[in-house]
């Protein structure tokens, strides 16, 4: 796998086999593909009866129905498609395969890409489950949002394959003893993108530092929508400008990290 | 002859070496204070089989992760197949291929779905094909939709051979590929490698601790010390030089400091 290949064409028949490799691993166990349902299932739940309590005693929540769920559901979103690009990317690690990849034809671009499209697949096992749950429980469905859920979706996705490239970066240039960013990068903006609540809660500095994450557009558009029926195009693109740079900027860290791996060795003793 | 010493005489591709399988040119490999490899040159030819051994920390692994392209070069050249590692690796890895310890073949899945995805990784034609011979050649066939994690050392090893394989590869890089194998199941691995090189005027460099298996194998020997290269010509020549008869007597002299007599002959 070089990275001083990219002018070269893009296989899909390498990044098939890549998909197919983790669609076997899926398959091969069960608690893999449980994990992927049962917490999404739980976050529904829980937060569903949270908004059903609140509606029921604030008039204000009552008006913006749907505001909790609807901000857990596209958390979920953020948070997962993370978690899919990054465990699909421990997957190698775990099973010391790595170098087997490192040394076939495979590229960065092409690796990188097969776990975009696996973070699609695990996203959709699931939170497709947790939207129907959401229907089903708490009448909130999500798909009515319409062709604004898709502007969400695709922001949210973008933001977490970037981080998702960042810290396969630092997991491959540091070994598994940097796995814990992994699973903890995503909280880390969590309280600046405003998940729960408005932007203008936050002080004026930390204001201008929640504007920079894109997230934090996504969930002012979802109250915009949902309590003022008014979709915030703006927000939307001011939202795909800045992920369009921090995945340019993701994937230069991930070429910067990879070559920084190779100067140290790290590919030959991925471990702790 | 020591491959630290010639690197003023090393001749350039230019002259005409291109047509060699690796051509290795002052290779250092600095990690903070440790020379891991120091300054070594060697070139190999198509159609070869040299044996790379040397002590633990003599630099081996090092030095064949550089020419793999894993671990970048503090300074010198890698060429294989005509190409410089790392910056033209695209144009060769497809062409090349490797078994090492420090890899694993994904445990969850079957012999038959790994070799399938690495098949496809490597564009191989006509797949479920070549599969098939693999695992009829190396004796797969029992046990190929198998998880890899549930098979015995020696069933992954030949696994793991079956995917270094898989493209046919005109060079095989090779560490340690008979370590976990009982003694019949070692010699027919080799029997399997000679055949393989001999079909497909294969070149392969073999980094091993078995000498008897290296004395079978390989038409030439680099030996390696403190990440240079103690020395380095055909085994029986070797073994002459050092007044030994088997290459690990000749080890056991190098790795000791007994070498110093032969060092000097070999100049």
């Amino acid at each position: 796998m070089t990275e001083l290949s990219l002018h070269r064409g893009i296989s899909l028949q390498r990044i098939g086999a890549m998909i197919l490799r983790y669609w076997y691993l899926l398959l091969s166990s069960w608690p893999r593909l449980l994990e992927l349902l049962y917490w999404p299932a739980l976050q529904i739940i829980t937060w569903g009866f949270l908004q059903l309590y609140i509606a029921q005693n604030a008039n204000f929540f009552a008006r913006a129905g749907g505001t909790l769920i609807g901000a857990v559901i596209l958390w979920d979103i953020l948070f997962r498609g993370q978690l899919g690009f990054s465990i699909s990317f421990l997957e190698e690690m775990w099973a010391r395969n790595l170098g087997n990849l490192m040394m076939s034809p495979l590229r960065p671009i092409e690796f990188l890409l097969s776990l975009m499209a696996m973070s699609l697949i695990r996203l959709a096992i699931g939170v497709i489950p947790m939207t129907l749950l959401a229907i089903a429980f708490f009448h909130f469905n999500v798909y009515s949002l319409g062709l604004p859920l898709i502007a969400f979706f695709c922001n949210l996705i973008f933001t977490s394959w970037s981080v998702g490239i960042f810290v396969s970066g630092l997991v491959l240039r540091n070994g598994l003893g940097a796995e814990s960013i992994v699973w903890t990068l995503m909280f880390g903006i969590m309280p600046l993108a405003c998940i729960y609540y408005p932007v203008s809660v936050l002080p004026g500095w930390l204001q201008t530092i929640a504007w920079s994450l894109p997230p934090t557009y996504v969930f002012e558009g979802m109250r915009a929508l949902l309590i003022e029926n008014s979709f915030r195009t703006d927000l939307m693109l001011d939202a795909l400008a800045i992920n369009a740079v921090l995945l340019v900027a993701s994937f230069g860290a991930f070429l910067a990290l990879l070559r920084s791996a190779r100067k140290h060795g790290s590919l030959l003793s991925s471990g702790e | 002859m020591t491959g630290n010493d010639n690197a003023s005489s090393w001749p350039t591709v230019a002259e005409g070496i291109s047509s060699a399988a690796i051509e290795v040119d002052r290779l250092v490999k600095v990690y903070k204070q440790t020379r891991a490899v120091d300054g070594i040159s060697f070139s190999l030819p198509r159609g070869s089989i040299t044996g790379l051994l040397g002590g633990n920390g003599a630099g081996k692994t090092t030095t064949i992760a550089m020419i793999m392209g894993l671990v970048l070069p503090t300074s010198g050249r890698v060429r294989v197949l005509g190409h410089r590692m790392p910056e033209e690796s695209a144009e060769v890895l497809g062409r090349m291929n490797f078994e090492s310890p420090y890899v694993d073949m994904p445990m969850r899945l079957t012999v038959r779905q790994n070799l399938t995805i690495f098949g496809k990784l490597y564009a191989v034609r006509h797949l479920a094909d070549r599969i098939a011979k693999l695992a009829d050649d190396l004796d797969l066939t029992d046990f190929i939709d198998r998880a890899n994690g549930k098979l015995s050392a020696g069933q992954k090893t030949r696994v793991a051979l079956a995917k270094a394989l898989i493209n046919q590869p005109e060079l095989l890089l090779l560490d340690e590929p008979t370590a976990s194998l009982d003694p019949d199941t070692a010699d027919w691995v080799r029997s399997h490698l000679e055949r393989y090189r001999k079909d497909n005027n294969a070149t392969i460099l073999l980094a091993s601790h078995n000498m008897l298996e290296v004395e079978r194998l390989c038409d030439r020997v680099i030996i390696m010390k403190r990440g240079r290269i103690e020395d380095d010509d055909t085994p029986d020549a070797i073994m002459a030089r050092y007044n030994r008869t088997t290459l690990e007597e000749v080890f056991l002299d190098v790795a000791r400091g007994r070498s110093n007599g032969a060092k000097e002959g070999a100049r």
